[in-house]
């Protein structure tokens, strides 16, 4: 009892200091350098990147529908908050939309996660029936029909069709100075009841239906009803975590939420380790800060002395950048944690515990 | 209204058997080694890049077979090195990777095309107007089917009467029953990466002269149509495959006929949901059983 009250304690020590540097870096770097943005992206790509694998690393199914999802929480998100006073000119070609309210921020948040995993319920119902690879093209299709029915000019009063959605509350003028803070605040809580709902009994039901579905089911774990739940769990904070990316780019279209955007979280997920949090987490800070940070001297052209260094070009970056995933992938399959969590590292006994990968 | 409906119903047509020569690489693939080949569609794409810049100082006669045999390179690259080593690796990993080598092609293209749209070459042969009825269209859309039937029944007659083919069957069948009764494994998964590969170079071909303008990722969309249409026909069936194919073609453009373009692409994947729903195995596929 005593130990494990430490290492609560502990734990709540961690965060607050995580939540203070990301404070105090943003105070001292200003809001517009490279760390800011790094933080903020990363933050973001860490919620998304964790609900992915509360389904394809914790649950074992294999989903490729995240993209669809962000789509649907970032729009709804957009569409309820973009001002009164605005919308006439962001939906000039539609007469001004159908939505004539506003709603504050945190409860749009809660809405695009709702609304997310509202989709996720009813797709679920049939596709969660199918196994393996079909379900995983089966998600993609649905993410490609949830794009196209987005852009589709009759629902543009509500959608704006393929038009751009902006002028809806962004990082920037939501807490100015604070964006760090309000992004890993988000992040955070949301990644805690992921982290809460795995180590519930739902969570190790999770688990046992990835690690051998048959024997899972004469456990008597209902198989329907727990893929169901982690789908919709999953597609819940994706649908936040979209909306927290709309806040982020500040500007908003369907055409960006492709097939690609799905792989590259799948990545991210797989390099920080198929069932790890924190490894998911540290991974998309990684992630983003090697692409939009650390490797962009890559695209430069650059000069060493007279000589033309070879091969830097734009776009060398993501070359390199994809020559190591593929090396993670295929020398280094558990990724940066396999399947265990930071907080777990020092406990021998649980690694013992043998959880099977 | 048949009139109307003529010049679509010939872009259903060639598109179709242009999907069909994409379609038959991802069932040979995924019926040896449960694999859905998300690199398919841009080895695809590569190909029209090796066209693009071949042409640049080759005469098109003699591009033509060079394009084939790069991409087929390609694709037998592609397997040795991303897929090769994670053979007895779960089935996840195998994908992961595949999405991984996608990844890797989408991004090197864009490097060396500088991320900019290339004029595909004009193939004087295939882009000859013809008058067919009251429609007006290239030889490339007369031509395309009869190809892709073509190739298709010498691919059924290799697989059901050669030797590769019989071990193709076996190798699809049972992995390591195939592999104790003397069979290389990985010579075989290679040539079927080969056939999938050209047949996808010649895919390329044809595709690319409707649609001249070669993008990194233009490929990724014909290469999901054709894996559905290979879910379509029953994965594993060759004839299957091409069947899907030109079904979800015409579909296709009927579906824009009726002035629904933006869902044309959306049609594609609420069909593939309805097959799996209703028919799991396709239209041509065999029964399995899971094993526990």
């Amino acid at each position: 009892m005593k130990k494990g009250n430490m290492r609560l304690i502990i734990s709540l020590l961690v965060v607050a200091a995580l939540y203070a540097g990301g404070f105090l870096i943003e105070h001292t770097a200003g809001s517009k350098s490279m760390v800011v943005t790094v933080l903020q992206k990363g933050a973001v790509y860490a919620l998304i990147a964790v609900s992915m694998n509360l389904l394809n690393g914790f649950t074992g199914l294999f989903s490729l529908g995240q993209a669809g999802f962000m789509l649907v929480g970032a729009y709804a998100y957009a569409i309820l908050t973009i001002p009164m006073a605005k919308r006439a000119a962001v939906y000039q070609y539609y007469d001004g939309g159908w939505v004539q309210f506003t709603v504050g921020v945190l409860p749009a948040l809660l809405v695009a996660g709702l609304v997310a995993a509202l989709f996720a319920a009813l797709i679920g119902m049939p596709v969660l029936r199918l196994k393996g690879d079909y379900l995983a093209i089966a998600t993609l299709g649905f993410a490609e029909i949830i794009r196209a029915i987005v852009q589709w000019d009759t629902i543009g009063p509500l959608t704006n069709g393929s038009n751009l959605l902006k002028t809806y509350p962004t990082l920037k003028n939501i807490m100015p100075g604070n964006t760090v803070l309000f992004t890993f605040l988000v992040v955070g809580v949301c990644i805690g009841l992921i982290l809460l709902l795995i180590n519930s009994t739902y969570g190790r039901a999770f688990k046992a239906i990835r690690d051998d579905e048959v024997a899972a089911e004469a456990m008597g774990i209902n198989l329907f009803r727990h893929k169901q739940m982690a789908f919709v769990v999953s597609s819940f904070f994706a649908g936040i975590g979209g909306a927290l990316l709309a806040m982020y780019q500040g500007s908003l279209q369907a055409n960006s939420f492709k097939s690609a955007m799905t792989y590259e979280i799948l990545l991210i997920v797989v390099i920080g380790g198929l069932g790890s949090v924190s490894g998911s987490v540290m991974a998309s800070f990684l992630f983003i800060a090697c692409s939009e940070w650390w490797l962009r001297f890559l695209d430069a052209e650059t000069m060493l002395g007279n000589v033309q260094v070879p091969l830097l070009a734009p776009g060398f970056r993501m070359v390199v950048f994809s020559v190591v995933i593929m090396v993670v992938v295929l020398f280094f399959r558990k990724g940066i944690m396999g399947t265990r969590e930071l907080w777990e590292l020092g406990n021998r006994r649980q690694a013992k515990g043998g959880r099977k990968s | 209204m048949f009139d109307t409906l003529l010049p679509y119903l010939l872009a259903g047509i060639s598109v179709g058997g242009q999907y069909a020569m994409i379609a038959v690489g991802y069932t040979l693939v995924y019926g040896i080694l449960r694999l859905i080949n998300f690199a398919h569609g841009d080895i695809f794409t590569a190909a029209g890049f090796f066209m693009i810049y071949l042409t640049a100082s080759l005469p098109i006669g003699l591009s033509i077979p060079l394009v084939i045999i790069l991409t087929v390179a390609l694709g037998f690259v592609v397997e040795r090195v991303a897929y090769k080593p994670l053979r007895s690796a779960p089935r996840m990993s195998i994908m992961i990777s595949a999405i991984g080598v996608s990844y890797l092609l989408q991004n090197l293209m864009w490097y060396i095309t500088g991320g900019l749209a290339k004029q595909y070459p004009v193939l004087p042969f295939l882009s000859q107007t013809i008058r067919l009825g009251s429609a007006t269209t290239k030889l490339v859309t007369i031509i395309t089917p009869l190809l892709t039937v073509g190739l298709v029944v010498a691919l059924v007659m290799l697989i059901n009467h050669t030797k590769i083919g019989m071990a193709m069957r076996a190798v699809s069948v049972d992995f390591e029953t195939s592999q104790l009764m003397g069979i290389k494994i990985n010579s075989v998964i290679s040539v079927t990466f080969v056939i999938g590969s050209a047949m996808a170079a010649i895919g390329s071909l044809l595709y690319f002269t409707n649609y001249t303008a070669v993008t990194p990722t233009v490929g990724a969309m014909p290469g999901l149509k054709a894996f559905v249409a290979a879910v379509f026909g029953g994965i594993g069936s060759i004839p299957g495959a091409m069947i899907g194919a030109l079904i979800i073609g015409i579909c296709e453009n009927l579906i824009k006929a009726a002035g629904l373009t933006a869902f044309s692409d959306a049609f594609t994947f609420a069909l593939l949901i309805v097959v799996l729903l209703f028919r799991p195995t396709g239209l041509f596929g065999e029964k399995t059983t899971d094993k526990v």
